[in-house]
């Protein structure tokens, strides 16, 4: 199976039920993709499909259609993206084990809603689990991260 | 400074007469320094001044033994280095080390001696230090008990200084110059003509003279980085998918593999037939482990896959089978035999207590530590030594655990500390290391990573105490006049202990823990704690004891208050005797301008608890919706002595108040034919973005001592929560998970 993650072809010879997340995590060794909890309770395996937040433990392998990014491809330590750039200014992370997911979600929730409320925003991240409890600091840095989008 | 001098001259002046048993070898092996870790394998040319800094001629390295679980330890230690050895952020790299008896923890067993955290006599202090020469003596490396920061604020300060000293001594000889005329900064040595000397050119000089150890710290007025705005050292890591957790490891060579054991904790396996995962796609081997098995694969999903078709014979549990017995055992405890100890008896409670008294019953049940990381670790096993890659609470013992499955003597395995996705107590437990080496000793010579599947971790959570309270009291002309708390809880102390082969002399200090040092003076004042016998198998989960005991003992108090007519904040303040916790009342009251005007549907709650030795007082406010309730505002106060890293404090104390309000919600962990129902978060939610209220923090700098606050600000919420609930609708909730009686919105 060909799949493309993060702009670069890979050949993966697994078994087409398996999900991407653990394509990506113990097949290609992008680890930045979390493994949580397996049935699409906590977000942490998040990743985009053609721009689209997914969650990759639910996603066979076989049924994958379109491009792959993942926390990597988002944006390295060198070239930030915006919504990184704004978790690391307002330093939400504690254990950061949910971090990647809960950025992938971000990302693609201010494609569709660049100016959003509060509302908007605790709606939107809310299917993504914290347990170390950063979400005062994720509302704050969605903030940052929509304002310095729309200025870009 | 007392404590500083004992440190430096490494002279423990503890109280040897007061203890019996192992004691007095203990005070003759405190007298010993602990054997410096890093020695062996320090290469020429390395300046090794102590266990906490390592400088080459190419690098500083600064030795962070408290392992990271995500409150931001790694970058606090080096901090506290940093602050004395005069280096930036960016200069110096940090590593773990080698757990080693060195670094041993002085606070947290300072919290397990049974002595109120507000108690600062000589008694209580003599008995605190012993138990730190206890804990010495079995090389407790142990992270945990809001203890990272209180054990390390003077050590590694000390540890930066005399490495900065020592520095300056070798230069002061080198170059022939007085030592008072150099100066240092930005890891320089400053010659008196403005030559710059970098801490890596002098290293191999420092290792040829004996360390400076008379050392003084400097005056809080010249830090530079204790209590400033610091970037935590993992957050781009953190923000970039970077940084490895334990479970992102890869090493050369390495198999996955995963395990099912007997979901009924403790309890053996009678038979299993694994014929049909043995065949499956990406299977290479499955192997019996204590009470289970493991399978081990090309990858972690076919793993998961394949102990999914395994079916077992699981033996009984060795507990009651079914959720409503343990209550009824807590229940039943309340009796002469199960007493553990009567902590506090003020005033004459019985007289008091023989006219018109409220009574009121309360509950707070099992709770799982579900960090977002399962549970894993890599080892791989020779036979010359073993590896082990995992982050743990505490690494010595992981070794000796290791050792005795292996063969190998404890000297032998390697622990490699690794960054946590979380723990909240999680950590502390031996399991899944225990696990891995058993599977990786019959692989020889092959790294084996297991990784638990997120319902293998629930059900080998090692629960929170389940406990009951039953309280009276009565008041008097507008004011508390009796207050009488019988706490019965399972020991989770107890049971953790006796898991590694060890015993816990005396009565258990976590069940009262928040309780019976209440800070006030009510005339008749009683706080009791009974024993209830082992039920499930329990562990400590983030602020122990407090985080029941400190619900129950707080609402009580607000019940009385009640009935008393009086204001919950001031009647708290008329009877606060201790001046930490009043001004903590106090900074609450005025963050929430209390006693303004809510509007319609509205109530807020106010609660104190001190646990860890630091005074936390909060107020919650809520709104009564048609819906359900909703959480608007918390403010909290928390009492530290010195703040050191102000973002890290903000966020720990945030997280602690998510953490308890979100389990006091809606969150219990219940046990049906011997295994625990909630198998994942779907049953398991705590706190979500949308429920989240407003957080103020306020970190208070009154007293001395100086403290963490991982888990002081989680006994305090839950009480508030239920204190506005009840100024919102009239309705007292006195069992954990609140859901079962109030919906939330």
């Amino acid at each position: 199976m060909k799949i493309i993650v993060n702009g670069e072809t890979h050949d993966v010879a697994v078994a087409p039920d398996m999900p991407l997340l653990w394509v990506l995590r113990d097949e290609l060794k992008l680890t930045g993709t979390k493994y949580g909890c397996g049935i699409a309770q906590c977000g942490a395996c998040t990743v985009h499909i053609d721009g689209v937040a997914v969650r990759s433990c639910q996603m066979p392998i076989g049924d994958l259609e379109g491009e792959v990014t993942t926390i990597e491809g988002l944006g390295q330590p060198e070239t930030l993206h915006a919504v990184q750039e704004a978790w690391i200014k307002h330093q939400v992370a504690q254990c950061g084990y949910c971090q990647s997911g809960q950025i992938m979600a971000a990302a693609s929730f201010l494609d569709t809603n660049p100016d959003p409320n509060d509302e908007d925003i605790d709606r939107a991240m809310s299917a993504n689990l914290c347990r170390c409890g950063t979400y005062p600091r994720i509302r704050e840095a969605v903030k940052t991260a929509a304002s310095s989008l729309r200025g870009a | 400074m007392g404590a500083l001098k004992t440190i430096a001259r490494r002279t423990f002046l503890i109280g040897s007469a007061a203890i019996a048993g192992g004691v007095a070898f203990g005070i003759y092996k405190v007298k010993q320094d602990p054997a410096n870790p890093l020695l062996e394998t320090a290469k020429s040319g390395e300046a090794v001044f102590n266990p906490w800094v390592m400088i080459d001629g190419e690098r500083i390295t600064l030795i962070t033994p408290h392992t990271d679980l995500g409150q931001g330890a790694e970058s606090m230690q080096a901090a506290l280095i940093a602050e004395e050895l005069d280096l930036d952020f960016g200069q110096f790299e940090t590593s773990v080390g080698v757990p080693a008896a060195a670094y041993w923890n002085t606070a947290m067993a300072g919290d397990a001696a049974p002595f109120k955290s507000t108690d600062d006599s000589f008694t209580a202090e003599t008995t605190r230090s012993v138990m730190g020469g206890v804990f010495k003596l079995i090389g407790m490396q142990g992270t945990g008990g809001s203890s990272s920061v209180p054990d390390s604020f003077d050590k590694l300060r000390m540890a930066g200084a005399v490495a900065r000293e020592t520095l300056k001594a070798a230069v002061a000889k080198n170059w022939d110059v007085p030592v008072g005329e150099l100066k240092t900064a930005e890891g320089t040595v400053i010659l008196p003509d403005g030559t710059a000397l970098k801490y890596t050119e002098v290293a191999a000089l420092a290792a040829e003279i004996e360390p400076v150890e008379d050392v003084a710290l400097r005056d809080p007025s010249e830090w530079r980085l204790i209590g400033s705005q610091m970037r935590r050292l993992d957050i781009v890591g953190k923000s970039t998918g970077a940084l490895k957790y334990g479970i992102d490891l890869d090493i050369e060579g390495m198999v996955h593999a995963t395990v099912k054991v007997n979901p009924r904790q403790g309890g053996v396996m009678n038979a299993y037939d694994a014929s049909d995962a043995e065949k499956m796609f990406g299977v290479i081997k499955v192997l019996p482990v204590t009470n289970g098995v493991a399978v081990v694969a090309e990858n972690t999903w076919y793993a998961f896959q394949a102990v999914d078709a395994i079916s077992f014979d699981w033996g009984a549990a060795p507990y009651p089978a079914e959720q409503a017995d343990h209550w009824l055992a807590v229940a039943d405890s309340f009796t002469g035999e199960r007493l553990d100890k009567v902590w506090r008896e003020d005033g004459d409670p019985d007289a008091a207590l023989s006219g018109d008294v409220v009574e009121a019953e309360y509950r707070a049940p099992y709770l799982a530590h579900a960090p977002l990381e399962p549970l894993n670790a890599v080892v791989k096993v020779t036979e010359e030594g073993v590896d082990i890659w995992v982050s743990h609470q505490i690494p010595r013992i992981a070794q000796q655990q290791v050792a005795a499955i292996t063969g190998h003597e404890t000297e032998q395995v390697k622990l490699h500390g690794q960054y946590a996705g979380g723990s909240f107590g999680h950590r502390l437990e031996f399991d899944n290391v225990r696990l891995a080496a058993e599977i990786a000793n019959q692989m020889r010579g092959t790294p084996v990573k297991l990784t638990y599947s997120r319902e293998e971790d629930f059900a080998h959570d090692y629960p929170r105490q389940i406990s009951m309270a039953r309280g009276r009291g009565a008041v008097k002309d507008g004011k508390v006049e009796a207050y009488d708390l019988s706490i019965a809880s399972v020991s989770s102390s107890a049971s953790q202990i006796g898991r590694i082969g060890m015993s816990m002399p005396g009565p258990d200090a976590q069940i009262p823990a928040g309780a019976w040092n209440l800070p006030y003076a009510v005339p008749n004042f009683r706080v009791s704690a009974y024993r209830v016998p082992e039920l499930a198998p329990t562990s400590s989960w983030r602020s122990v004891g407090a985080s029941s005991a400190g619900f129950f003992a707080d609402c009580l108090l607000d019940e009385l208050i009640h009935v008393a007519g009086a204001d919950p904040l001031e009647e708290r303040l008329r009877l606060c005797t201790h001046d930490l916790a009043r001004k903590a009342l106090e900074a609450v009251g005025e963050m929430s301008v209390w006693g303004g005007d809510l509007g319609p549907d509205r109530g807020r709650g106010v609660a104190f608890v001190n646990s860890f030795g630091v005074p936390c007082a909060e107020v919650v406010e809520v709104t009564n919706t048609p819906d359900g309730i909703k959480i608007d505002k918390v403010f909290v106060a928390a009492e530290v002595g010195t703040v050191v890293d102000p973002i890290a404090f903000d966020n720990q104390v945030k997280g602690g108040v998510v953490w308890a309000l979100g389990h006091a919600m809606n969150c219990e962990l219940t046990y049906a034919d011997g295994i625990a129902e909630q198998s994942n978060y779907h049953a398991f939610e705590a706190m979500r973005m949308y429920q989240c209220p407003q957080i103020e923090v306020r970190g208070l700098e009154n007293g001395d001592s100086v403290r963490g606050v991982g888990e002081p600000p989680v006994p305090p919420a839950a009480a508030a929560l239920a204190n506005a609930i009840f100024a919102a609708t009239g309705k007292r909730l006195r069992e954990m998970p609140f859901n079962k009686h109030i919906d939330f919105v």
